[in-house]
């Protein structure tokens, strides 16, 4: 118990660290470093908890893929900090009573588990013990779960091609390649033998 | 206390001194690491002595017989170097870069199963763990590049964060029809998946193995996968992030000595996982070839480094005669091609296994 307790506390510090370090740090690509990092703790956390799918999938999905397009969009942004700065006090309370209400949701959660732990067992299936969580989480989302499962997915399709059509422009009288077309070409299409006569030309 | 002395034990513990019940964590992966990056300064002469053989030219002949010390001489040569940080450089984030790449890509060496049982951990999700570890590797490159403060650099480090965003992808749905086919995320069930029972049974000649791995079946994807991982790792045609010919030498231009070596090891280590992987997924890890006598006798270690080496081959010989892709049409080749093909073949290859009933149940050797 000491050595996972050492853990948890390790994993714990790092994460609120970082998490502070992120709305703290003067570089908005530093921001970024400290994200990742905080997501990599959580990912340690979940670890601890036996929840080794979710720990994974947390940094191949978070910091694998969507915080490498958050560290891209950032990098390449040119913002003027101290502008951005002007406004923090004027915003500081609007952002401290949604911190608040997110906080007190949280603590009231936790403290619903605690105080009655038959919630938990509410939850609409009963866990396997002897399944490994890859496995287990894969029985319930494509079994119970599937139409919603499968809806979530279209949503997200959706949702991913509504914003390539917003961003899709087709300018007319542009060159494109057209690989096709430029493998399908042949000699005989771009060739011509022609019989010039002496002192006349074409 | 007792938990802390058996995590103790665990990870120091030495048997052949009377302490411990068996060797502990630490010392083996140190013998690993040790082996691995001896095994590197060779992989890099290889590479350079094949490319030199194509273009009919010597390579490195000078240090040692045959050139066989050159690896080690150029360690020293880097190492002895002054470092040198550019002044407009962010300098935390230009030491970590590099460091960051030589970890990530050597910690994936962590699960790698060298034989049966000789992985340094044999954990249940080990493929995720090898996704989310080479999803890392484009850090190394995206914070050395934005660190240099240069223009050259900067564009390399972009380049590279969409080229291996988009090659993870069908990485991702090639090594799910796999997956299907054996049905456990460990890296060791795969290979044994591989070794019991498939095409060569069916045929009635269970004494050639090699019919058995799945790169027989799975044909298509073991190219993609190949060609994926030509462009996660940056090797070339794939190297846009590097393209001498544009980017100089891409995000590595302010780089020298150490950090530069760094950069250098990560990318040979991250190489090396990948023909790993390949082995693992394809080529029936350390299970021999042919299962008759003179075959049989090789230990299967050997075997699983002769695997890693003939796919070496393969990245090498690349490297020399495939000329460099265009950056769009890099693109095209990821999202156009490989992406709708993987996919349609996680669908094929399911459909397939539940029509059939083929694949592999776990604990069924």
């Amino acid at each position: 118990m000491t050595l996972s307790l050492f853990f948890f506390y390790l994993f714990a510090i790092v994460l609120v660290g970082a998490a502070v370090m992120v709305v703290s740090s003067r570089s908005p690509v530093h921001s970024v470093l400290f994200l990742i990092l905080a997501f990599f703790n959580a990912a340690g956390l979940f670890m601890l908890a036996g929840a080794e799918f979710l720990a994974l999938m947390l940094i191949i999905v978070y910091v694998g893929a969507v915080a490498v397009l958050f560290l891209f969009v950032v990098m390449m942004l040119d913002v003027d900090f101290a502008e951005l700065r002007q406004g923090f006090l004027q915003y500081a309370p609007i952002g401290l009573v949604v911190g608040i209400i997110l906080a007190l949701e949280l603590i009231m959660v936790a403290v619903g588990f605690v105080v009655t732990p038959e919630v938990a067992s509410a939850s609409a299936v009963a866990i396997d013990p002897t399944l490994s969580n890859t496995e287990a989480l894969g029985r319930v989302l494509y079994t119970r779960y599937v139409f919603l499962f499968e809806g979530a997915g279209l949503v997200l399709l959706v949702a991913m091609i509504g914003a390539i059509v917003l961003t899709l422009r087709h300018k007319p009288g542009i060159r494109r390649q057209d690989v096709g077309a430029q493998v399908a070409r042949t000699p005989a299409m771009s060739v011509e033998n022609v019989k010039v006569k002496s002192g006349q030309g074409l | 206390m007792n938990e802390f002395l058996h995590a103790l034990d665990y990870l120091l513990g030495l048997s052949f001194f009377g302490w411990g019940t068996e060797i502990g964590f630490v010392w083996k992966a140190l013998l690993l690491l040790v082996a691995l990056l001896i095994f590197i300064a060779f992989v890099l002469l290889a590479d350079r002595k094949i490319w030199a053989a194509v273009q009919m030219r010597r390579g490195p002949n000078v240090v040692g017989a045959f050139g066989l010390l050159q690896s080690f001489a150029d360690l020293l040569k880097f190492v002895f170097k002054e470092p040198v940080v550019p002044a407009g450089a962010d300098k935390v984030v230009f030491l970590l870069a590099p460091l960051l790449t030589v970890t990530l890509s050597l910690a994936a060496w962590a699960i790698i199963p060298l034989d049966f049982g000789w992985a340094l951990a044999d954990i249940n999700v080990g493929i995720l763990y090898i996704l989310a570890i080479s999803s890392l590797g484009v850090y190394g490159i995206i914070m050395g590049g934005w660190a240099s403060n240069s223009k050259y650099p900067f564009l390399s480090a972009l380049r590279s964060a969409a080229q291996m965003v988009s090659y993870e992808v069908s990485i991702g749905f090639v090594i799910i029809t796999v997956l299907l086919c054996v049905g456990s995320l460990n890296l060791s069930d795969i290979v044994l998946a591989q070794n019991g029972g498939g095409l060569a049974t069916m045929l009635g000649m269970p004494a050639l193995t090699f019919l058995n791995w799945y790169w027989l079946p799975l044909l298509p994807m073991f190219v993609i996968f190949f060609i994926s991982a030509l462009a996660e790792t940056n090797r070339p045609p794939f190297d846009l992030v590097e393209a001498e010919s544009e980017l100089v030498a891409g995000f590595m231009v302010e780089y020298g000595s150490t950090p530069y070596m760094m950069f250098m090891l990560g990318e040979y280590v991250a190489i090396i996982t990948m023909s790993a992987m390949m082995t693992i997924l394809f080529l029936g890890g350390w299970a021999s070839p042919l299962d008759f006598a003179p075959f049989t006798w090789v230990p299967g270690s050997i075997w699983f480094i002769f695997k890693v080496c003939a796919a070496f081959f393969m990245f090498s010989i690349v490297k020399a005669f495939v000329p460099r892709y265009r950056y769009d049409q890099l693109m095209r080749l990821g999202w156009k091609v490989f992406l709708p093909i993987s996919l349609a073949a996680v669908v094929v290859v399911a459909l397939v296994l539940q029509l059939t009933g083929w694949g592999w149940t776990p604990g069924v050797a």
